[in-house]
């Protein structure tokens, strides 16, 4: 019965999307119906072929691990995609020739600059929380993951907003607000799959074996709630028409902008920080073996970010329309918010008191502890920046980009490449990395770009801002805005050598990973099981 | 009075005063006499439980570790 009802909405979708598809208004849209249609037709095809066969079996005795496989890869190759398409616009930026005559309009630097930032952050980034959320969960609960397949909607559903969206980019449908640019679709279908994944996490949250909800899932559970919550509230807007992309914000004005930034910076918050922090708090205690530092610095840690994070979001917009009164607060908040940024650091680091030898030997760790030490720079760094004094130099700047890069490669990135050497062996029961010199390549390749990166950024953004205020004798503005950019150039070419290392080092990963899981000899349980402690 | 100004008070005073009581609140519960033992158990819980879930009679104790040590 439930197979019939399936291919029914399966082949209405179809039918729908090719009607709606023929009458597109626009490209983007167009080509959004056909990869719907297309899709529904084969999830029918594959649906139609099983019908009648028994029920996927839920052994409620294993670990849902295979979804956490595909989470893998997929985090690898999205990171990969949006690590390139960086790189290229890094040099777009550096040589505007780049910009080809002939994809003007496909491949520029203002149609793929959103791609590469939502590439990394929600492809690479989202695949990565997803995946280590589902594994996390599991292990901490000691059940199997709720919902049978509900956990396989949410990748695949997941996969298909990412395609949604960057489709959406090139072909010029968006909806200019940054980090939330997908039109109205992929936010309905992102909404949906969103609202699976936190019944599949609740739910195995609710079944769980264990008395105690171990830090690690808090972190999670705040990540895939307050997601939630932003992205319905920033995306409250009225289709013109279900054949075309485009829409009508319903807020306008300042408070559109402060909406904008309340989703903008909790998307920093929530998503980059809160998330990630959550995969340190298991994933750095599994791999020193050895217990968090302090649980309670972990508890108050959780509560005083939440707290104050969800007020940052004003210091976006300091010197603008906004109310005096709020952007100070936005600015109060963000520098609190150094305590516990700076605790959780603490935290972290401290977790390998009286293990600091394993620095020497394990690259994995080593890996791990760097992205917390960048975590604690940004952190400082933001706080400072956040200052209106501060931020009348560095807004419009470099400098705010060198920031968001040194936590979003740092920070969110280093965590993540420690996640995958972590999770890739015990995911395909492999005994050991393949090579443990080529996990040091990719560390030091990483870390050196990421200090060009920011080094430069730093450079350019603080020359940039100096230059824009220089006023001569007379009062009148020193520098036009073409020669702030050609004084960037080196700087841009630093910044573009700083990211390729940055790639080359995950393609380096890619290749590690892949060899531990086609030649590394599979991990034999012990042969005698020795009693526990 | 304006919905705006209504909403203003409100969040200067008494939400104020519940945000702050509630964070005192939770550091005191992080601190309460006799949590040292929970806080550890907690903390070491992420040790067993690596390959497959818990047995349906598992005694939801401390000791619960069942699992054989992974020799590593």
């Amino acid at each position: 019965m439930w197979d019939y009802v399936k291919l029914i909405v399966l082949a209405a979708v179809a039918v729908t999307a090719a009607v709606v598809a023929s009458y597109a208004r626009d490209l983007a849209h167009l080509v959004h119906m056909i990869i719907i249609m297309l899709t529904a037709s084969g999830l029918f095809l594959w649906q139609i072929r099983r019908v009648g066969e028994p029920p996927v079996v839920h052994n409620q005795a294993e670990y849902l691990d295979g979804v956490v496989r595909y989470g893998v890869i997929a985090t690898a190759f999205w990171g990969v995609v949006g690590f390139l398409v960086g790189v290229v616009i890094a040099f777009q930026l550096a040589w505007p020739a780049l910009n080809l005559e002939g994809a003007m309009g496909f491949a520029n630097f203002g149609r793929l600059r959103p791609l590469h930032t939502s590439a990394v952050i929600f492809a690479f980034g989202g695949n990565a929380l997803i995946a280590s959320a589902f594994y996390v969960v599991q292990r901490t609960s000691a059940a199997r993951l709720w919902g049978g397949n509900l956990a396989w909607f949410v990748f695949w559903g997941y996969q298909l907003f990412i395609v949604l969206a960057a489709t959406g980019y090139v072909l010029g449908s968006t909806q200019s607000q940054e980090y939330a640019e997908p039109e109205w679709l992929a936010d309905l279908w992102l909404t949906i799959v969103w609202v699976a994944l936190l019944a599949v996490y609740m739910g195995t949250l609710i079944k769980r074996r264990e008395p105690h909800i171990y830090v690690a899932n808090w972190f999670y559970l705040s990540f895939i709630v307050t997601v939630a919550m932003l992205h319905v509230v920033n995306n409250v807007q009225i289709p013109v028409s279900i054949f075309g992309s485009a829409s009508i914000p319903v807020w306008s004005g300042v408070q559109s902008a402060m909406v904008q930034w309340w989703y903008g910076h909790n998307a920093v918050g929530f998503f980059l920080t809160a998330g990630f922090l959550g995969m340190m708090y298991y994933f750095i205690p599994k791999q020193a073996e050895r217990p968090v530092y302090s649980y309670k610095l972990s508890i108050i840690h959780f509560w005083a970010l939440i707290f104050l994070y969800i007020w940052a979001g004003p210091h976006h917009l300091h010197y603008t329309a906004l109310p005096d009164w709020a952007q100070t607060l936005g600015m109060t908040f963000s520098i609190m918010l150094w305590m516990p940024s700076w605790g959780g650091m603490i935290n972290g680091l401290m977790t390998l008191s009286g293990a600091w030898d394993k620095l020497r030997t394990d690259p994995v760790i080593r890996m791990m502890v760097v992205a917390v030490g960048f975590y604690g720079m940004a952190t400082f760094e933001g706080p400072m920046m956040s200052i209106r004094a501060v931020n009348s130099l560095s807004h419009y700047t470099d400098w705010t980009i060198g920031h968001v890069h040194s936590g979003a490669l740092g920070w969110n990135g280093m965590i993540t490449f420690g996640m995958l050497y972590y999770l890739v062996p015990r995911l395909w029961k492999r005994e050991r990395l393949y090579s443990l010199s080529l996990v040091s390549w990719h560390f030091w390749l990483a870390t050196i770009g990421i200090v060009l990166y920011a080094a430069s950024m730093w450079v350019t953004g603080i020359m940039e801002g100096l230059m824009w205020r220089q006023v001569d004798a007379q009062g009148f503005l020193v520098n036009s805005f073409a020669d702030t950019v050609a004084a960037k150039f080196p700087m841009y070419v630093v910044r573009g050598l700083g990211g390729t290392m940055f790639l080359l080092g995950a393609v380096i990963m890619c290749y590690n990973l892949w060899k531990t899981v086609t030649s590394v000899g599979e991990k034999k349980p012990a042969a005698a099981a020795v009693p526990a402690e | 009075m304006e919905t705006y100004t209504l909403l203003r008070t409100f969040a200067d005073s008494w939400h104020l005063l519940f945000m702050a009581l509630f964070f005192l609140g939770v550091i005191f519960w992080a601190f309460r006499p006799g949590s040292r033992k929970v806080h550890e158990e907690t903390a070491s819980m992420i040790f067993r439980n690596d390959d497959k879930p818990a047995a349906d009679d598992a005694p939801e104790s401390p000791s619960g570790n069942r699992e054989p040590k992974e020799a590593r």
